[in-house]
């Protein structure tokens, strides 16, 4: 393995993390449509219970995806995104209506949300499901907007993979939710969740079968082999065994395990992809010469390393939080935590004056320098007495008598 | 080996005449200025060319760009500034154990999440439009500043993460605990705020690369980004916003309820509070807007030109205000004060200031954008300063709330106000820019798509906003409506809070 690879897995790795975390948010609302009445309206509650207090940070993989993609290869970056542009922006709408959904949800749980949070449930996953296609069918040539703007991703390989994403996310949801409700006790909505993730997870492997025909029908003879020998073989096998393994457990009611292996049947597939799309990304471009150079690598790397050991605790606190039914609603209203009755006192004249002494003492060092030692000190002091500031003038005019 | 161009070579892009002008220009040499010259083609694809783009799309390229900050910006001021001013709200409770303020932070918890929603949202659309509609910039140059995004990636990881422990924890965990998970989102806040800044710092005053044969190569990633000058200034200069924007707005809101005679405890204090922060933040702007003016002056002299429309270059410049930059490179019915462009940008009121005429008109962005955008946001500032320094003047005098009316219809106004400061601000810097995306290294049309049909997906972007708008808006309402706990709202009906204590 070369250093100009691992961005690659990288963003592999948060294409995973991105379809089985934020898969689901974009599965949640298609179910709630297809009941009506009473039952709709639970099932979309359901539904943002579990979700809305993650989706943003599940939303962030996608981020992450798209910046080592521009950092690690931008040329690769720039040719996608012209050439793409219509699903890419399709995405978009799908995402900010997505977010409407969540938005509203927090108050209503209207039908008209709900219907708008489920066309966005189709779009997102949809238009970058055609985004993935136009690039193992080799539809984006390198370049500014070289490749055709409509039939990149209008075309057999791209629109099979939007079909199996949008399945395989209504599929997610449907896994996820039902163990939700599993938790929560609510022994219906799980049955109706399990009976709708059934259908989705036969839905979704008929679509990959037939998706294997048209990939094998179009897409290059060295992508088709990367993917049906060797590694990629074994990926593609582990996935089928997989997602059958997530029906059983599903039909058995095991909804915890059931959540992980369809985890992990999203991810080999992901990985199968990644094996076979060696070494070219673009047609005419290998990893190697679409790389930035080793130290912006090495850069990207360091800071990479650095992010995730903040983020790998503070995802698991997340997670570990929502999993273990903290946030779900309570039964009794816990009462104020009051604390002793201690009224604030006046703010001491010592404290005025440091603030007063830091702000004007740091404000003039700015002032009057242009750069170098005088000018940093004097920013920090200065900012550090405008904070001081703000607290000690918001404390004493919380004690206003009434006018 | 190819050749190397570097600060203050000649640009064989150039024509001959614009050569000329740009050694007439080396007397005022000024670091990145010089880059200019190094200015050329940029390889993005096959054959090393850069396919001639129809400048139609430049055009809605900008307008789209822009209509996405001027729904991003302002939504990221909540995620800076408002975390804190909650749980200020909520350690004041903690504190005196008086229910009013938990009662405050509460409520406003549920309408940070809200509003974090809809900046999370746009500023995902913000990063698909870097590659949809400028892929010549992020081909060229995405490595060379995707390392701040990186950072930028995982500060909003921990945002959204602890934004949601912060909200959907009350009461599951300890109180001491739930302040704590709050603060991790001001400081994402702070890193959030800066990578993305950085970035912005470095198309202004770029660094830490070379230009090889239409390559950029030599790419020091931490030197572009964090060895700037500009970066601090603006970062602090934005975080001021910041405040200024969500405590005008927040206290703006409230004051319209005490003139509607709302002034219990609750809302009295709810109004107080962001009053604070603003009236501090917009006088300590002045003196930050007048260190980044003073980065604008020794790196980017035609901007600084163009915020003012100095056409000759003068010494003991004048400032004028008002009027209207002419064909003929005149301000028309500006007034104007002797010596205080010098006196504001160099500290010395005979200091020479570079005009426009040193550079090919090619060069100029519209100088009537830029130096209306300056001046309406100088203008505002100088009026929020003032309006701080009235309520602070009164308070220090009287420990009383202003009595007139005025002072709260002011209030009122004030935070849409800095609003428009806020987008002013940004229009003078990145149109300012123009027509440089990276200044004096790439120009804007050389960054754009070549792609069609890209003003359909900015009409579809527009509708969806406008959805996202009015949802937002609807669901503060009905946050807003939710009724009081007993017993806030018995305190609201005696106006009894924590006064008469001191
Ligand atoms: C509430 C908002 C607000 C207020 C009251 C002010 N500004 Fe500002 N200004 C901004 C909000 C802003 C901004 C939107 O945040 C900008 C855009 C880029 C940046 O870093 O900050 C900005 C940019 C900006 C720049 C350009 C920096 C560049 O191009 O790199 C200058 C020279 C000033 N400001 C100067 C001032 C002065 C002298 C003010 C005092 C009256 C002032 N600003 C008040
Ligand atoms: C990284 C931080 C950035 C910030 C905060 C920022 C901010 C802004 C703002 C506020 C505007 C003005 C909107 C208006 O005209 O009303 C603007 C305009 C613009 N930005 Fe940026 N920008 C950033 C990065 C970029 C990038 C990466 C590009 C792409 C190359 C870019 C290109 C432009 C262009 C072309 C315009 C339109 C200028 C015009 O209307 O003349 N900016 N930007
Ligand atoms: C004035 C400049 C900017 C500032 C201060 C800023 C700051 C922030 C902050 C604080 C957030 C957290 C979300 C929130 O609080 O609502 C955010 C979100 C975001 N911003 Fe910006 N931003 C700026 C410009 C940009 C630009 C130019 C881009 C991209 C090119 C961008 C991309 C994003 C993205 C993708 C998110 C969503 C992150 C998430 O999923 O949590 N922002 N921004």
């Amino acid at each position: 393995m070369e250093l100009a690879d691992i961005p690659a897995i990288l963003i592999l790795v948060g294409i995973v993390a991105y379809a089985i975390l934020a898969g689901a948010d974009f599965g949640a609302p298609i179910w709630a449509v297809t009941a009506r009445g009473e039952e709709s309206n639970r099932l979309s509650e359901s539904g943002h219970r579990s979700m809305a207090p993650v989706w943003e940070a599940n939303h962030v993989w996608l981020i992450f995806v798209l910046v080592i993609c521009w950092t690690a290869y931008p040329e690769v970056f720039g040719s996608i995104f012209s050439t793409l542009w219509i699903p890419l922006i399709l995405a978009c709408l799908g995402i900010i209506m997505r977010a409407v959904g969540y938005v509203a949800g927090g108050v209503s749980m209207s039908r008209a949300f709900t219907i708008l949070a489920a066309v966005a449930s189709l779009l997102v996953p949809f238009a970058l499901g055609t985004v993935i296609g136009a690039i193992v069918d080799g539809r984006v040539p390198p370049g500014n907007a070289q490749g055709d703007i409509i039939t990149a991703w209008l075309a057999p390989v791209p629109i099979a993979i939007g079909l199996i994403l949008v399945a395989s996310s209504a599929y997610l949801a449907a896994v996820y939710l039902a163990a939700d409700a599993d938790r929560r006790g609510e022994d219906d909505l799980a049955s109706a969740f399990r009976t709708r993730g059934l259908v989705a997870g036969v839905i979704a492997g008929l679509l990959a079968a037939i998706g294997l025909i048209v990939l094998e029908k179009n897409v290059s003879a060295e992508f088709f082999d990367g993917l049906t020998s060797g590694l990629g073989l074994v990926a593609v096998i582990v996935s089928g065994v997989a997602g059958m393994l997530t029906l059983i457990m599903l039909w058995t009611r095991r909804f915890r395990e059931a959540r992980f292996m369809a985890a992990a049947a999203v991810a080999a597939v992901v990985a199968g992809w990644g094996i076979a799309q060696q070494p070219e990304m673009l047609p005419g471009l290998t990893i190697e010469q679409a790389a930035a150079s080793d130290e912006v690598i090495i850069g990207l790397l360091v800071a990479v390393v650095i992010g995730l050991a903040i983020l790998i605790p503070s995802l698991y606190l997340l997670y570990s939080l929502v999993l273990g039914g903290r946030f779900d609603p309570l039964s009794v209203p816990a009462a104020d935590a009051a604390g002793v009755e201690e009224p604030l006192g006046p703010a001491s004249r010592r404290a005025l004056g440091f603030v007063l002494g830091a702000a004007g003492i740091g404000g003039l060092m700015l002032f009057v320098s242009d750069s170098g030692v005088t000018l940093y000190l004097g920013l920090a002091l200065f900012l550090a007495g405008t904070a001081g500031g703000v607290v000690l003038l918001a404390r004493s005019l919380v004690r206003t008598p009434p006018v | 080996m190819p050749p190397v161009l570097r600060p203050g070579d000649a640009c064989p892009a150039l024509r001959r005449d614009q050569q000329r002008q740009y050694h007439r220009r080396a007397e005022y040499s000024v670091g990145v200025l010089d880059l200019i010259a190094a200015a050329g083609d940029f390889a993005f694809g096959p054959g090393n060319s850069f396919p001639a783009v129809d400048q139609d799309y430049l055009l809605e390229a900008r307008q789209m760009q822009a209509m996405s900050f001027v729904m991003h910006i302002p939504l990221v001021c909540f995620g800076i500034a408002f975390p804190s001013l909650v749980i200020f709200m909520e350690w004041l409770g903690l504190k005196t154990g008086k229910a009013h303020y938990t009662a405050i932070a509460r409520r406003w918890s549920k309408v940070m999440i809200t509003l974090f929603a809809a900046g999370v949202v746009t500023g995902t659309l913000l990063s698909f439009e870097l590659g949809v509609l400028w892929p010549g910039f992020m081909a060229a140059f995405g490595d060379v500043f995707g390392l701040a995004f990186g950072l930028e990636g995982f500060s909003f990881f921990i945002e959204a993460i602890f934004i949601s422990i912060y909200v959907y924890s009350w009461d599951r965990i300890s109180p001491k605990r739930h302040i704590l998970t709050g603060i991790p989102v001001i400081a994402a806040g702070i890193t959030g705020s800066m990578f993305v800044i950085a970035v912005n710092a470095w198309m202004n005053n770029p660094s830490g690369f070379d230009v090889v044969n239409g390559e950029v190569t030599n790419v020091k990633p931490f030197e572009a980004l964090f060895a700037n000058g500009h970066l601090w200034p603006q970062l602090t200069h934005m975080y001021l916003a910041a405040y200024i924007v969500v405590g005008f707005i927040i206290a703006g809101i409230y004051a319209f309820a005490w003139m509607k005679g709302r002034r219990g405890a609750y809302f009295r204090t709810a109004m107080v509070v962001p009053l604070a922060v603003a009236c501090i933040a917009s006088p300590a702007q002045l003196l930050i807007g007048d260190w980044a003016a003073r980065t604008v002056a020794e790196d980017q002299p035609i901007k600084l030109a163009s915020f003012e429309g100095l056409y000759e270059t003068t010494e003991g410049a004048p400032e004028t205000i008002f009027g209207w930059y002419t064909e003929d490179n005149t301000i028309e019915y500006g007034i104007e004060i002797p010596k205080l462009l010098s006196l504001l940008s160099y500290h010395d009121p005979n200091a020479t200031v570079q005009g426009l005429e040193t550079v090919p008109e090619d060069d100029w962005p519209n100088i009537n954008v830029v130096r209306l955008s300056f001046q309406t946001m100088v203008g505002i500032g100088t009026g929020l300063a003032m309006l701080s320094a009235w309520f602070l003047w009164i308070w220090f005098r009287r420990r009383k709330l202003p009595e007139t009316k005025w002072f709260y219809r002011a209030v009122m106004v004030a935070g849409p106000g800095a609003v428009v400061a806020l987008i002013a601000g940004w229009v003078t810097t990145e149109v300012g820019r123009q027509p440089w995306v990276v200044y004096g290294v790439m120009r804007t049309e050389q960054a754009v798509t070549g792609a069609d049909g890209i003003v359909f997906g900015f009409a579809a972007l527009l509708a969806v906003y406008l959805v996202l708008i009015g949802t937002v808006f609807w669901v503060l309402r009905r946050i807003a409506r939710q009724p009081f706990p007993p017993e806030i709202a018995a305190l609201e009906e005696r106006g009894e809070g924590d006064h008469g204590t001191g």
